[in-house]
């Protein structure tokens, strides 16, 4: 497969799954925002937007316009909008390489989305538009697994899905549990739906919120599609089956760093992280994640001509 | 049903019988009038040609209603198979479905047989004529065609002078436009020897047709078209280096935005060849390779859908980011192959034009089975003087330009656009050319609810590979606003599906 399509295929599927992301966690900021409680409308939304919006300072978030930052802001670079136009794009460049049932659920989506035309203080429509990504996020994924072979280019798609899901999860449960000491069981709702994972928890836990049981689900659980351990393994699964296919050479690396990212959430308590600090290790899984991208970046896709001729 | 047969003394009091009780001819083609152009339907009007009648007692039998719901059927089908192609310069919704008519054109194998023969012999001419122009250049000695005229021409290119291409195959595609004069021949209006295109919408719609029409292609017997993408493959591997038997062959495409991506994409796909950028390719050692993610991967064959001048900054456009660095001299070594080869502008530019017939009968001492339209060069002093006074009876066009740019249709022009014409011509008379202006000939098309006659041309497709094939078929362009002869997509122009029949 070339290089440039392995990587818009990533980038696709990397720009979808931040779009699906941040419409569930604007769509449980939303509801918890609703409900009088301990923290104001600005704090809710800052902890939005800083699990969102990486590298801002967030502090300045006008909580009025919050909402639809995170959603239509045309110039912001994380809001829905723009990841599923991000998606679109890539999807744009690569359309011979993916199903015609993809490319036109993706650009339906994308015009349906955009066509919305938001006011900045439509909150009703904000709030159309992120039912509309969630209910499109689930189609999307489940023509993605049933119209093309599943094959390098899939396995790529699973990789970016599944990489961006592991960081915005371990971003999402830093902002919760940074403010542990003050949440009560709303806010804890709003975590558990922030990952879709509410039901399912209460399937394995019971509906009693605890802190700890919470963190153990969405970081350590391996059957809960949205926990990082499930991302991380479906990850290791799609890097072993594209080193298998492409006979490579130089793979080493990307074994080295997906084995360390398995084995910190695999051969781990709950109990010795929370004690620990669960921030340092969230960074650090978030921090590998990134090692990895680049590593996977300069193995397949950008790698110098040099190596290329030593094999 | 039942019919009053042209050639029988009954004409004057036709009588039509259909199974739609209600609708009479006259409603059907209420709007239909004649120009003076030769309709590919209709003798005249009540008497449609042979080839017609199937379709015509059809449209009988089918009201307005039925039309419509046929048409936003199939203008439905082009766009979810996103057959679209790119409006330059429009900021929103930048891709359109391309214009479709809903009535086919119909060719008798009788037609078909000669415009295949003619197209055989020019297509092989003008191969001969450019091997030899990049080699000895008899022509040019033997003063057949003037070495000005040849080395003047901006798409000459004199880095491919002494380079051998492989099997001596300059053109492997070629889209040659035909019209159909007032008395009925057809003739060559324009050839494509550069990077023609269509081919994809040629191919969709009559996928769209097949599903819309089925019984009436049943009736007609329509021969098939949808071994181009095998026939075209097959004509690639054909110029693989020596030596190299499983060869890659890939298309090159400028990317996504240009406007003809969906076409690279769709050709991509029925050969099942790698779609490719510029940017995916590398030359080293004089060896074109493509990145993949299991590491460079040779390359033997490039169908390359990019312009001469973008396709190596080191020999040409030295900004250009659509090529690779490098190709020209792989390609120089003969380690990898082009289609078309480079250069190849030289034996379709317009000046060039008005001399095929000479070429023909150069290389191949034949008379040319498809004539030329009469061209006038405005390098010549008396043939420039002459247009020049009668600026609104022809039809001008820049040599070097394609898609309908660059051009004045005399009759419909302004006083301003002549004077402005005039200007240019005298400016620079090498780089213009003159034309009667012929009026195209008529097919009923499906528009705003009625049957009206729109201006056809017809652009089959030749592919040159161990020899010389055309599908039968091809791309019937249509002029959709009434009374224009300007049937480029780009400017308002649509298509037709092309029906040739079996014998």
């Amino acid at each position: 497969m070339l290089s440039r399509v392995a990587d818009s295929l990533y980038w696709m599927s990397r720009y979808f799954e931040r779009a699906d992301n941040a419409s569930r966690v604007v769509e449980a900021t939303y509801g918890l925002i609703l409900n009088p409680a301990k923290f104001s409308t600005e704090e809710r939304w800052f902890q939005a937007v800083s699990a969102l919006v990486r590298g801002s300072g967030a502090t300045d978030v006008d909580p009025q316009h919050a909402l639809f930052l995170l959603v239509a802001e045309p110039e912001g670079v994380f809001s829905i909008t723009k990841c599923i136009g991000g998606a679109r794009e890539n999807a744009r460049q690569v359309r011979e390489e993916i199903s015609s049932e993809m490319w036109e659920h993706l650009n339906k989506l994308y015009h349906e989305v955009n066509g919305a035309e938001l006011r900045p203080d439509d909150d009703a429509g904000a709030m159309r538009v992120v039912n509309v990504v969630r209910e499109g996020a689930y189609r999307f994924h489940g023509i993605t697994d049933t119209t093309i072979n599943h094959g390098e280019g899939w396995h790529f798609i699973q990789l970016g899905k599944y990489i961006e899901r592991a960081c915005n999860l371990s971003i999402l449960l830093d902002s919760y549990f940074s403010v542990e000491k003050s949440a009560d069981d709303l806010d804890w709702v709003g975590l558990l739906s922030s990952c879709s994972a509410f039901e399912a928890y209460c399937k394995v836990c019971t509906a009693e919120l605890k802190p700890e049981r919470i963190a153990d689900f969405i970081l350590l659980q391996p059957e809960f599609p949205y926990s990082v351990r499930y991302a991380l393994d479906r990850m290791h699964h799609a890097l072993t089956s594209i080193s298998n296919r492409s006979l490579s050479r130089r793979t080493g690396k990307i074994e080295r760093l997906i084995g360390r990212l398995r084995s910190a959430v695999t051969y781990v308590q709950i109990g010795e992280v929370i004690r620990g600090d669960l921030h340092t290790y969230l960074a650090a899984i978030i921090e590998q994640c990134r090692d990895l991208h680049a590593a996977v970046h300069e193995v397949y896709i950008e790698y110098p001509i040099e190596v290329a001729f030593e094999s | 049903m039942r019919y009053a047969l042209p050639g029988c003394n009954r004409r004057s009091t036709m009588i039509i019988d259909t199974d739609a009780p209600g609708h009479s001819a006259g409603e059907a083609f209420r709007q239909y009038e004649f120009n003076g152009s030769y309709d590919e339907m209709f003798r005249s009007m009540d008497l449609p040609r042979k080839q017609y009648r199937p379709l015509y007692t059809q449209l009988l039998s089918l009201g307005s209603d039925d039309l419509r719901r046929s048409k936003q059927e199939a203008d439905q089908s082009f766009f979810n198979q996103g057959i679209t192609f790119t409006v330059y310069g429009s900021d929103k919704g930048t891709e359109r479905i391309f214009p479709h008519d809903l009535l086919p054109r119909i060719i008798t194998a009788a037609e078909w047989e000669t415009i295949e023969k003619g197209l055989t012999q020019r297509i092989t001419a003008l191969n001969l004529f450019l091997k030899d122009v990049y080699h000895d250049a008899k022509i040019i000695e033997d003063g057949v065609v003037p070495a000005k005229i040849v080395y003047t021409c901006k798409h000459y290119r004199r880095e491919m002078r002494g380079i051998k291409v492989p099997r001596d195959v300059y053109v492997t595609v070629v889209g040659t436009d035909l019209i159909r004069t007032p008395d009925g021949k057809f003739v060559v209006l324009e050839d494509n020897l550069r990077v023609p295109s269509g081919v994809s919408y040629m191919l969709t719609s009559r996928r769209v047709m097949k599903h819309i029409f089925p019984a009436l292609f049943r009736r007609c017997r329509v021969r098939p078209i949808e071994h181009y993408g095998q026939v075209l493959l097959s004509a690639l591997k054909s110029l693989a280096p020596e030596g190299r038997t499983e060869p890659t062959v890939v298309l090159l495409t400028p990317g996504s935005y240009n406007s003809a991506y969906f076409e690279h994409t769709y050709l991509a796909r029925q050969m099942g060849i790698e779609l490719v950028e510029g940017r995916d390719l590398l030359v080293h050692d004089n060896i074109v390779y493509m990145r993949t993610t299991f590491g460079l991967q040779r390359i033997d064959v490039i169908y390359r859908r990019i312009d001469d001048d973008y396709l190596d900054p080191l020999v040409f456009e030295g900004a250009s980011a659509l090529g690779a660095v490098g190709l020209f001299n792989a390609y120089r070594a003969g380690n990898v192959a082009f289609a078309n080869a480079l250069g190849t502008g030289v034996a379709d530019d317009k000046a060039i034009y008005a001399y095929v017939p000479k070429i023909i009968k150069y290389y191949l001492n034949e008379d040319p089975i498809l004539e030329n339209v009469e061209t006038l060069l405005m390098s010549d002093a008396a043939q420039r003087d002459h247009v020049c006074q009668r600026l609104d009876q022809y039809v001008v066009k820049a040599v070097g330009e394609s898609g309908g740019y660059g051009m004045l249709i005399g009759p419909h022009s302004t006083e301003q656009q002549r004077s402005d014409f005039r200007a240019r011509i005298i400016a620079e008379p090498r780089n213009y050319i003159a034309q009667p202006t012929i009026h195209l000939s008529t097919a009923p098309c499906f528009v705003d609810g009625t049957i009206e006659p729109r201006h056809v041309d017809l652009r089959p497709y030749v592919v040159y590979g161990e020899n010389i094939t055309i599908v039968p078929g091809g791309l019937t362009r249509v002029a959709l606003r009434k009374g224009s002869l300007v049937v480029n997509s780009s400017q308002g122009g649509g298509s037709k599906d092309t029906w040739v029949l079996q014998n």
